[in-house]
């Protein structure tokens, strides 16, 4: 994983960040709400699947905006207004920056990844799919990349086709490449998968998916929170994140689509700031990105995002990944010793997630006993209900780690899960 | 600890581990389904009234340990009772999982059904205790819609 993710960073001819020893220990500091305990507990946060915790850079890059550079952007003529401009433009080109992406004008700012997968399906689902067309998904795909496809399908008479997995967790490549047609317009593909973990094969997919005349989007909804991205290395003609996995706030995310297909596709909202001129008989809408961000948009979060960006940036994406994977080692080996302990998702590609199940208690029960011992899982279906379907299993305990995470959580997890067996066992 | 003491207490963890009452009934009995998204859980409950007396209530599925305590011991506290008694034993039990407010509790009326008062401290657990019970209200009006807690 971490290999192949330097060899991607090279491509792009930036120094390579070298590969010191990262110790979580120099950055926890960071993290105000690591210093903080739960029940009298010391926090072991692993659930940063679901968000990510903030360090203090990104609140005080929040708190800077509405202390002393609040104002309205994009028309003001005062000082205020134009800083306000210049630093949320200076996030869009941040977010550039991070994911590769050829011109600032690919970035969209939005809600996160949900908002981003609603508006590429209705702007440009609805302006280019049609009844009889197809678009494959997969059994991976979090609700968020299911519901917008199916309203959307519903509504021209498209039909969804669903690549399976195996029993590990790992999409059935030759079952995707059967699926693909002539009548496929689109494939829109997790590339981490919340649930399990899998990282999925997306630059190979979206050749396939390109080579059968289809467009490729990929859900990097947590993907770019554990692995350096290169949107032209992966070469998806739409790509999405949201900036709380990442670090950032809620409420901001991004939609990366390229050039030629976001100058052409119809808006998403119609109001102010996406226009250029407005009549009762006529409006001619701005150039995007600004077509697709009607309204006043979120500008603190998305200057939280670039602070964010520059934060992980500092680190060394690279170094995240490598470290991440040497722990998501450490917990699967520890958890591998635990009595009627199953892990579900054992794909040979993983990020830092680990779904698990026990025979003898149910994952709710687990969860809420954790918790006593400072221990935040997530505990349900994670949103994936398909997945939780193929293993025949109502729900999952889900561990998700961030490079924040030390083997002394991992511990912590493994002493807690002691505590179920004491009470349920 | 001592708070999940209170909520696992020994006759819930029992009750989890073998469940009373847990069987199918004919096609003919009313049923009705019952769905916890949050956490998965599914279960279906049996009844049978006959003249205004729940002569015999069952349930199957699948959930977690406080689900599938609070439908067995349901069952038990309801085998046998009057439709006006289960209504009096459902608002009680609803209290006791929501307020500390005692004043329309039947204490009597509750019995061992007390225990699921340390739910109290655990709120986003409370849809857990009472899924089965919605369940049964469904079953009771005759609603062909599965219930939902979430």
């Amino acid at each position: 994983m971490a290999v192949k993710s330097m060899k991607s960073a090279r491509g792009r001819g930036e120094a390579v960040v070298p590969l010191t020893v990262f110790s979580p220990d120099d950055i926890r500091g960071d993290f105000p709400i690591l210093q903080t305990t739960v029940h009298g507990k010391r926090l072991a946060y692993l659930d940063n699947a679901a968000t990510s915790q903030k360090p203090q850079a990104v609140i005080a890059a929040m708190t800077r905006f509405y202390y002393s550079q609040n104002a309205n952007i994009h028309r003001g003529v005062y000082e205020l207004s134009m800083e306000a401009t210049a630093a949320y433009e200076a996030a869009r080109e941040c977010v550039r920056q991070f994911i590769n992406a050829a011109d600032f004008r690919e970035v969209v700012f939005v809600r996160g990844a949900t908002e981003a997968i609603n508006l590429v399906a209705t702007s440009w689902g609805q302006a280019n799919v049609r009844a009889g067309d197809e678009i494959i998904l997969s059994t991976l795909e979090h609700h968020s990349n299911i519901v917008p496809w199916q309203i959307l399908a519903d509504r021209v008479g498209a039909r969804l086709r669903v690549i399976p997995i195996n029993e590990a967790g790992e999409l059935c490549m030759e079952e995707y490449e059967k699926l693909l047609s002539p009548r496929t317009r689109l494939v829109a593909i997790t590339h981490v998968s919340n649930a399990l973990g899998t990282i999925t094969p997306v630059q190979r997919m979206v050749r396939m998916a390109h080579t059968a005349g289809a467009l490729a989007l990929v859900d990097g909804a947590q993907s770019v929170p554990h692995l350096p991205i290169d949107v032209r290395d992966i070469d998806c003609d739409f790509f999405v994140f949201s900036g709380h996995k990442i670090c950032g706030p809620t409420g901001i995310g991004v939609l990366y689509c390229r050039q030629a297909i976001l100058q052409a596709m119809p808006p998403y909202q119609g109001g102010g700031d996406m226009i250029e001129t407005v009549t009762f008989a006529k409006t001619t809408y701005a150039p995007a990105p600004q077509k697709f961000e009607a309204g006043t948009p979120n500008i603190s979060g998305a200057l939280g995002l670039a602070a964010a960006l520059d934060y992980v940036s500092g680190i060394g994406m690279d170094r995240i990944a490598g470290y991440e994977h040497q722990l998501l080692l450490y917990a699967q080996e520890k958890l591998s010793q635990v009595k009627g302990l199953k892990i579900v998702g054992t794909a040979a590609e993983k990020a830092a997630v680990i779904s698990f199940v026990l025979s003898y208690a149910h994952p709710h029960d687990v969860g809420t006993i954790l918790d006593g011992q400072g221990v935040a899982i997530r505990t349900g279906h994670h949103c994936c209900q398909p997945v939780m379907d193929r293993y025949g299993i109502p729900a999952t305990a889900r561990v998700s780690l961030a490079f924040y995470n030390t083997r002394a959580d991992v511990d912590q997890l493994v002493q807690g899960l002691q505590t179920v067996k004491e009470v349920l066992g | 600890m001592s708070d999940l003491r209170e909520l696992y207490q020994e006759v819930i963890l029992d009750h989890a581990k073998h469940p009373r009452n847990f069987h199918t009934m004919p096609d003919s009995v009313r049923a009705a389904d019952g769905h916890n998204p949050l956490c998965g859980d599914r279960l279906k409950v049996f009844v049978q009234v006959e003249d205004g007396v729940i002569r015999d209530i069952s349930f199957t599925g699948s959930g977690c340990a406080i689900s599938t305590a609070s439908a067995s011991m349901m069952t038990e506290s309801l085998k046998g009772r009057s439709l006006v008694e289960a209504q009096a034993i459902f608002e009680s039990f609803h209290d006791l999982l929501t307020t500390g407010d005692h004043a329309d509790r039947d204490e009597e009326l509750l019995g061992k059904l007390a225990v699921f008062g340390g739910v109290r401290e655990f709120p986003v657990r409370v849809k857990c205790a009472t899924l089965a019970w919605h369940t049964l209200q469904a079953a009771l009006k005759g609603s062909a819609e599965p219930v939902k807690t979430e």
